[in-house]
């Protein structure tokens, strides 16, 4: 309903300016104001794009200390960092660790927490109120206090340096938020649907799994992106659950490749590019549903 | 809009539905409650066995004196047992009023609270400033949108190494304002510039969370009260004063805490961008962690007591800003 009224205002507006002396509209800027709007997105754009861009462009200076010295980078130019670290170094084994505890915490975590964020959403069960409070607290636990007995847990049960310890480790962060995102999402979903469903003779299950989620697929997606990008970018938990060096995920690799390759700072940026990319692709693919997503439930009260 | 929110608390349920008699309504609500248990039942499982163990165990090892040493540990075929023992509150009492505690604790505690309130402060306002250009319609809006998500896409780890890159002695940024003559700090030695530097990267990672999400709130704000508020001759002060501040109330008030939450327990900025070289550029956070698993041996005691004083600060925070918030009649979006 939210971007429904934005647009049909646009329409109105323009009916009542059909005046002979056009009123400026709402929403429409002076040239002044939009020059400075520009002004202000174009700078913000820079800020947010240079570091990037910096990185990309440090990656192709061939010798270790080009990033002291980037005016001579442009000059000669190469893909070799990107070659020797495809070719030689552990990327493969990384970027296989990391999709897969990042695709596991994501299907783990995006299909339990719709199940809860639909209950919360739709149902006044006792002991509701207490529950969102237990969600909200659960965001706030520090890893220190976690880290900790976690180890020795994961330890005991033998899931330390292993794929799916960390998978669990990870869904403890990433389903509290996603409930609750999802909750936001589901609250924007019609209620008469709900009781369709019920009139059709479906059960609260069915309604939600055959009408619902449909329904819902711009908030699963912000709630896949949001537990992507946690497990993926996951630094403190990988770093010490994950002992051998083939296991590493790409986070913690390029710590490691930080420490053993100190002075090749050109295969280390590199690194860092490839490891950017199948993050940027998967932003891509789900940034349509993202603002949607964000915009109808997220956050909105 | 007001729709939106009454369903949020869900009142306008209860309104609308017809009373059944008081048997039926039992069989009803039994009905209603045992399916949403049963969708909740994964995630309390979770939560019960991943995090409300841990956190009891943990409990525990802040009454006692464990390290690496002294727990139960496997080297090649042996295995020690555990000989740490119970030693009641003193971990506690060491770190908050121990010898040297200042040095250790609250030093980082000062510099956490400043950290967090800079932080925050800079997200919301860069964040809400740059939604309210995004939200006028305005040629390539949705290039500049995406542009500006940027830094949220890319992971945590890959910026920041970027930005060490950028603030090294001979970086971009020190040789600009060498070119501008300008003083070059030393970002990651000097220990004003480390904060600096921290707050600086920080926030550049957090805006567009922020930005995306109170672009989300504008959006829903009804275009009607804007044009009510024109038509009564309200200036575009007035009109961000009393329509669009309004309105992002229950957007705002949430944000802004999940935005103190994360901030107060960001890890990854500062833990990569210094390691463990910068001592008091660490939040609590960090230095829990460096307690914990930076050093040898590793003070898991001592670590695990860190996070339940972390635990405890940001719950009593909660408390105080939720019922602040029911005092001025705001919605939190839970």
């Amino acid at each position: 309903m939210t971007s429904t009224t934005a647009e049909t205002s646009a329409p109105l507006s323009e009916q009542r300016s059909k005046t002979p002396r056009r009123a400026r509209r709402r929403g429409e800027n002076t040239l002044a104001g939009s020059l400075a709007s520009h002004g202000i997105l174009i700078v913000a754009s820079v800020i947010a794009l240079f570091p990037i861009a910096w990185l990309v462009y440090l990656s192709l200076g061939p010798d270790t200390d080009d990033y002291l010295h980037p005016g001579g980078i442009w000059d000669k130019m190469t893909f070799d960092n990107y070659t020797f670290v495809l070719q030689h170094t552990q990327f493969f084994d990384w970027l296989k660790s990391s999709l897969v505890v990042t695709l596991g915490t994501t299907a783990i975590g995006v299909l339990i927490a719709a199940t809860t964020g639909y209950a919360v959403s739709r149902m006044r069960f006792p002991g509701y109120k207490k529950f969102m409070w237990v969600l909200l607290v659960t965001q706030m636990f520090p890893v220190a206090v976690l880290m900790v007995p976690m180890y020795q847990i994961l330890s005991d049960l033998q899931l330390i340096d292993n794929y799916f310890g960390l998978i669990l480790v990870y869904c403890t962060t990433v389903i509290p938020y996603s409930a609750w995102l999802l909750k936001g999402y589901f609250d924007t979903i019609p209620f008469e649907i709900d009781e369709a469903g019920r009139v059709d003779g479906l059960t609260p299950f069915g309604t939600f799994f055959r009408l619902i989620l449909p329904l819902a697929k711009p908030g699963l997606a912000v709630a896949a992106f949001y537990n992507f990008l946690t497990a993926f970018s996951e630094v403190a938990f990988a770093s010490t659950f994950m002992l051998s060096d083939d296991k590493y995920t790409l986070a913690v690799g390029l710590q490691s490749f930080v420490s053993e390759h100190d002075a090749q700072r050109n295969l280390m940026a590199a690194t860092a590019v490839l490891i950017a990319i199948p993050a940027a692709v998967f932003f891509y693919l789900v940034q349509k549903n993202l603002v949607t997503g964000l915009t109808a439930g997220g956050t909105k009260g | 809009m007001t729709v939106a929110i009454d369903r949020a608390t869900g009142k306008r349920r209860g309104d609308r539905e017809p009373k059944p008699g008081p048997a039926g309504r039992l069989r009803r609500g039994y009905q209603k409650h045992w399916y949403a248990y049963v969708m909740i039942a994964p995630v309390a499982v979770v939560l019960g066995v991943l995090v409300l163990y841990p956190l009891v165990y943990g409990l525990y090892l802040t009454l006692t004196d464990a390290n690496s040493l002294n727990t139960a540990r496997t080297i090649g075929v042996n295995h020690i047992d555990a000989t740490y023992k119970f030693i009641g509150l003193d971990n506690y009492a060491d770190i908050l009023w121990g010898p040297t505690a200042y040095d250790r604790f609250w030093s980082h505690f000062i510099w956490t609270i400043v950290w967090t309130a800079t932080c925050v402060a800079l997200h919301y306002g860069i964040g809400l400033g740059l939604a309210l250009l995004l939200n006028q319609k305005l040629r390539g809006r949705t290039l500049y949108r995406l542009i500006l998500v940027l830094p949220w896409a890319v992971p945590t780890f890959v910026t920041v190494f970027g930005w060490r890159f950028m603030l090294a002695d001979g970086g971009i940024i020190n040789s600009a304002l060498d070119a501008l003559h300008l003083p070059s700090p030393q970002w990651l030695e000097d220990t004003f510039w480390q904060r600096f530097a921290a707050i600086m990267v920080n926030t550049w990672c957090g805006v567009p969370f922020m930005m995306i999400s109170l672009l989300g709130g504008l959006q829903a704000i009804d275009a009607s009260l804007y044009e009510a508020a024109e038509m009564d001759g309200a200036s575009a002060w007035q009109r961000f004063r009393f329509v669009t501040l309004p309105g992002l109330r229950s957007v705002s008030s949430t944000v802004v805490l999940l935005g103190i939450i994360w901030t107060f327990n960001q890890f990854a900025v500062i833990f990569l961008l210094f390691g463990n070289t910068a001592p008091d550029a660490q939040i609590l956070v960090t230095w829990a962690y460096y307690l914990g698993f930076g050093q040898q041996p590793r003070d898991f005691a001592q670590s695990a007591a860190y996070g339940i004083l972390l635990l405890a600060i940001l719950i009593v925070f909660t408390s105080f800003y939720r019922r602040w918030l029911n005092r001025n009649e705001q919605q939190l979006a839970i």
